[in-house]
């Protein structure tokens, strides 16, 4: 880690960037005949804000189902914290501090906004089943102390009055921010979010923009996000990876990629300019 | 007094989470438990025990067990009768094995014997899901049915193949056998249905409850959330089978007294179990009362009315029975798919807002 | 031949034949399966049904005769004339087609979008309401069936096959009635196959189960089809009816061949239809071996009632999708 932290660098807003966390190795997945990512590296760095950007089936999401440990490529390595990482089932993977959202919300529509934000704690909850059924203890004082966590986390994302609603009656722009809350609620030292502003409003947009700017500010978590929205994304980001068609084909700060020939060609260069 | 909660703050997590928010809730919950606890056991005859309150409290527990895994944990079964039948052949064996041992003691060993069963057929719920798993549960069903039909060893080499509860006590109560008074009978049910429906109680709004529904509702991204599905769902195997296991050691010593396995624990008793989970709410505590109420009270209620009343012939009444149990189910599952327990809490919600609606 | 083998020889026959009816039960559901998503419990049921609903129109039974007499104190119980087979087979068909469009519009075109689970919950519901339904119609008597199909063992094979064997072995043992069954499966499962294949409902009813949202898009509609699949179904669980009745009267344990059907159905996977058949097969000889070879010797005899599951559970462990059934790929 030592040597990672040597080419550290404080950025134009004042925040520290670390060394390399994880990083992806030449990742080639294939369902089948149809390949999804082809031979893919990249790094994510401490603190920073990573955006994965490509047009619709580029292999955007099933690159972050490879971080989940979701789905397992068949060639390539992911190194997490200067390691080779094991095989691993997603679950392990999220024990590891690695937090996610998704691309279709997935929240517990049978649950509360509270339970469900809870449950981004049962990674730091350990009390037994005996503890549990009979409310007494670790279960109770464990339940007690990871509340004030999550309360922390509803206040910060100003969701205070729906804590108690079912999560099936929300609206869509209130289910992705609760579902950011569950991520967040897990204190990650990796945030991936699949595109955390689809289908919202300018406004929706922007106060999204504002949470995850603030998440990475004051939390210092290290962020990998996939985003459509190609002005949100040069803004946000720290960094930038652009994909096609399962191939990486670029990948620097975003002026560096804005200006890249093949990304013009084509990404940018087909939607708009 | 009023059903109101302005005025009643909470001040602490504690008090947050406690399963009756409300004041008039928590005064009629302490209502039911003096009314049920003090006064039946004094006014309880042996037709009252043995027609309504013994298989009500005995189904409340089986209805619990199968909401926990299949309301809670999404993981349907059609096995319950099977796993019924394994707590009661247990606890028939450690009844005759074990003479002086407290009826308690074996009860609850009954039921640990089903939970160990229980996560064995639980197993194959890693990889199969949904109505596979369902049919699945079959297998457990007619494989531990024919189990306790073929081996000897399980009825005790009983030349009818039935298994007949002995005599035994609590505290020198008796509780199982033909000279037990019904009131004791029904204490010694409604002990385990209180302690167990606290331990739901406890265990759904915990961790482990969470996990569970969260597999319910959205298993991978459970999974890539942090929880172990295997996990999961073997605990809620557990969990329910041990209810489950409860209610089968019960239904056979204290309920039957004798039984026979394909008769008492059939494929019959598994959609009855699930009639009542449906039809009561599932994914709820309250629920499952509700729905074992239902559904005992309602042959009672037919039988009397049509039989007795105007005098029609049982097997009228029975078909009868079918097609309102069936009619109800589908209407349930297309009008109120979470029961009687949701409709209960939709009053609840319009009485708090009473007189003023808006 | 040792004689041994040659009873193996005639438990696997009678194994296949056996086999052949789940594979029918099956079928039932595979239909309804593809086109809709749900997982009909009630097939069962609905075979049991059609067998009573058979019986009463050919022996001139009055409906609901025992409700009639309980509540007016009357004693109706026949109108007193007999309908030919053919045309009581024709009447009943008819009343599974009016059942197919009841379910529709009542409970179905309610349940649009629900989860799998509760569909089949409520097929579940459909199922015991059906029971009581028939039962209270025409009686929960078991009945006769008899629609002139040949019953007993063939003597002409029996004969032919006694030289095989030794002093203890009087030639195989077939049922006619098993015979004609699989004879009528096989026609049937043609018969649909090239319905769905070659005919304009057919291509629409795949292109349901395809993609229910596609096919409303390019004008198929939905809910004519799923009255055509259930009425198919309804005509399935007819035909087996008729099979199963024959063979072993129509009682109430006619519907629980429905519960047979499951593990075949979790061999051969939900929507495959030569998936069905095979399974059905397999499942047919297999339980019949297992019972001849272990069960019976071994394991105190009975194996039947549970060996299919076991065998699908085990199977499902390895191959969760069935012989037949197309993998799924996971996605969030």
């Amino acid at each position: 880690m030592n040597d990672m932290s040597a080419d550290s660098y404080v950025t134009e807003d004042g925040r520290t960037i670390g060394g390399v966390v994880m990083e992806m190795k030449n990742i080639t997945l294939r369902f089948g005949g149809v390949v999804a990512i082809k031979d893919i590296s990249f790094d994510i760095r401490e603190g920073e804000i990573r955006a994965i950007i490509g047009p619709n089936g580029a292999g955007k999401s099933s690159m972050l189902n490879v971080i989940s440990g979701f789905y397992k490529p068949q060639e390539g390595e992911v190194m997490y914290r200067g390691e080779k990482r094991p095989p691993m089932k997603p679950y392990q993977v999220a024990q590891q501090g690695i937090a996610r959202t998704f691309q279709n919300i997935a929240l517990f529509d049978g649950m509360s906004v509270l339970d469900n934000i809870m449950t981004g704690r049962l990674n730091s909850m350990n009390a037994s089943l005996l503890s549990q059924a009979v409310w007494w203890g670790k279960a109770q004082k464990e339940e007690f102390e990871n509340r004030e966590k999550v309360e922390k986390v509803i206040d910060f994302l100003e969701i205070q009055a729906i804590r108690k609603t079912p999560v099936g009656r929300l609206p869509y722009g209130l289910k992705k921010r609760v579902e950011l809350a569950r991520a967040l609620a897990a204190e990650p030292s990796l945030l991936l979010l699949d595109e955390p502003m689809a289908g919202m409003n300018v406004e929706e947009k922007e106060d999204m923009s504002r949470f995850i700017l603030d998440v990475n500010d004051e939390f210092g978590t290290t962020i990998a996000l996939i985003e459509h929205d190609m002005g949100v994304v040069m803004d946000l980001s720290d960094r930038v990876v652009v994909m096609d068609y399962g191939k990486k084909i670029g990948d620097g700060t975003p002026d560096e990629v804005r200006n890249n020939q093949d990304v013009i060609d084509a990404y940018l260069g087909v939607a708009h300019d | 007094m009023l059903y109101r909660e302005a005025g009643d703050f909470k001040t602490s997590y504690q008090k947050d989470s406690q399963t009756f928010p409300l004041k008039f809730d928590r005064m009629g919950y302490w209502t039911v438990m003096v009314v049920a606890f003090l006064v039946v056991p004094f006014v309880i005859n042996d037709y009252w025990a043995n027609a309504v309150a013994v298989p009500f409290l005995i189904y409340a527990i089986a209805a619990l067990g199968l909401n926990i895994l299949t309301g809670y944990a999404g993981q349907v079964s059609l096995g319950t009768g099977g796993f019924m039948a394994v707590g009661a052949y247990a606890c028939y064996k450690l009844m005759t094995m074990f003479p002086e041992v407290s009826m308690l003691v074996h009860v609850v060993l009954a039921g640990g014997i089903t939970a160990l069963v229980g996560v064995l057929f639980g197993l194959p719920s890693l990889r199969i899901k949904g109505f596979y798993l369902a049919v699945a549960t079959l297998a457990a069903q007619f494989f531990l049915v024919w189990l306790f039909n073929k081996v000897p060893w399980f009825y005790n080499y009983s030349a009818s193949g039935q298994i007949n509860a002995p005599e035994r006590t609590v505290f020198g109560i008796i509780v199982t056998g033909p000279n037990t008074e019904a009131w004791a009978k029904y204490l010694f049910c409604l002990i385990f249905v209180v302690v167990l429906a606290w331990i739901a109680r406890n265990l759904t709004r915990g961790m482990t409850g969470r996990k569970w529904m969260a597999i319910r509702d959205m298993d991978i991204a459970a999974e890539i959330i942090g929880v172990n599905p295997l996990m999961a769902k073997l605990t809620a195997f557990a969990v329910s089978s041990f209810f489950v296991g409860i209610a089968g050691a019960l239904f056979f010593s204290i309920y039957l007294g004798a039984a026979e396995v394909g008769e008492a624990f059939g494929i019959q008793k598994s959609f009855l179990i699930l009639f009542m989970i449906i039809i009561g709410g599932l994914g709820s505590i309250f629920g499952s009362f509700a729905g074992a109420a239902f559904m005992v009270l309602m042959p009672v209620f037919l039988k009397n009315v049509l039989v007795g009343g105007l005098g029609w012939p049982t097997d009228l009444a029975a078909h009868l029975e079918f097609i309102i149990v069936g009619g109800l189910i589908v209407v349930f599952l297309i009008l109120e798919p979470h029961g009687l327990a949701q409709l209960w809490r939709l009053t609840k919600e319009k009485l708090r807002l009473w007189p003023f609606p808006h | 031949m040792p004689d041994q083998l040659l009873f193996a020889i005639e438990v696997t026959m009678n194994g296949l034949m056996a086999g052949v009816l789940y594979a029918l039960v099956a079928l039932g559901f595979v239909l309804i399966f593809k086109a809709s998503g749900i997982f009909n419990y009630a097939q069962g049921v609905m075979a049991l049904f059609a067998a009573m609903t058979l019986v009463g129109i050919q022996n001139g039974q009055v409906p609901f005769a025992h409700l009639i007499n309980a509540v007016f104190g009357t004693e109706v119980h026949h109108f007193g004339w007999h309908v030919p087979a053919i045309l009581a087979i024709l009447l009943t068909a008819c009343v599974m087609v009016l059942f197919a469009w009841i379910v529709e519009r009542y409970v179905l075109k309610h349940l649009v979008g629900q989860p799998d689970i509760i569909l089949f919950m409520a097929t579940i519901g459909l199922a015991y309401f059906m029971e009581g339904f028939g039962d209270l119609m025409w009686g929960a008597d078991i009945k006769k069936l008899d629609v002139g199909l040949p019953q007993g063992g063939s003597f002409w094979l029996e004969e032919n096959t006694a030289w095989l064997g030794g002093e203890g072995f009087y030639g195989f043992f077939i049922d006619k009635l098993d015979m004609v069954a699989t004879v009528v499966a096989a026609i049937l499962v043609a018969s649909l196959v090239a319905f769905s294949q070659y005919t304009k409902q057919g291509r629409a009813m795949r292109a349901v189960a395809d993609d229910h949202q596609a096919a409303l898009s390019v004008g198929v509609s939905l809910r004519f089809i799923w009255v055509l699949v259930w009425s198919l179904a309804g005509f399935v669980a007819l035909v087996a009816g008729i099979m199963w009745g024959a063979k072993s009267g129509v009682q109430f344990s006619l519907s629980l061949i429905a519960l047979k059907a499951l593990p075949v159905l979790m061999l051969g996977g939900f929507t495959s239809i030569p998936g069905a058949i095979v399974g059905g097969l397999i499942i047919g000889v297999g339980e019949k071996l297992f019972e001849f070879l272990i069960g019976a010797p071994f394991l105190g005899g009975a194996t039947e009632n549970w060996f299919a599951y076991m065998l699908a559970l085990l199977f499902l462990v390895f191959r969760p999708q069935g012989l037949f059934g197309e993998k799924i790929i996971e996605r969030v």
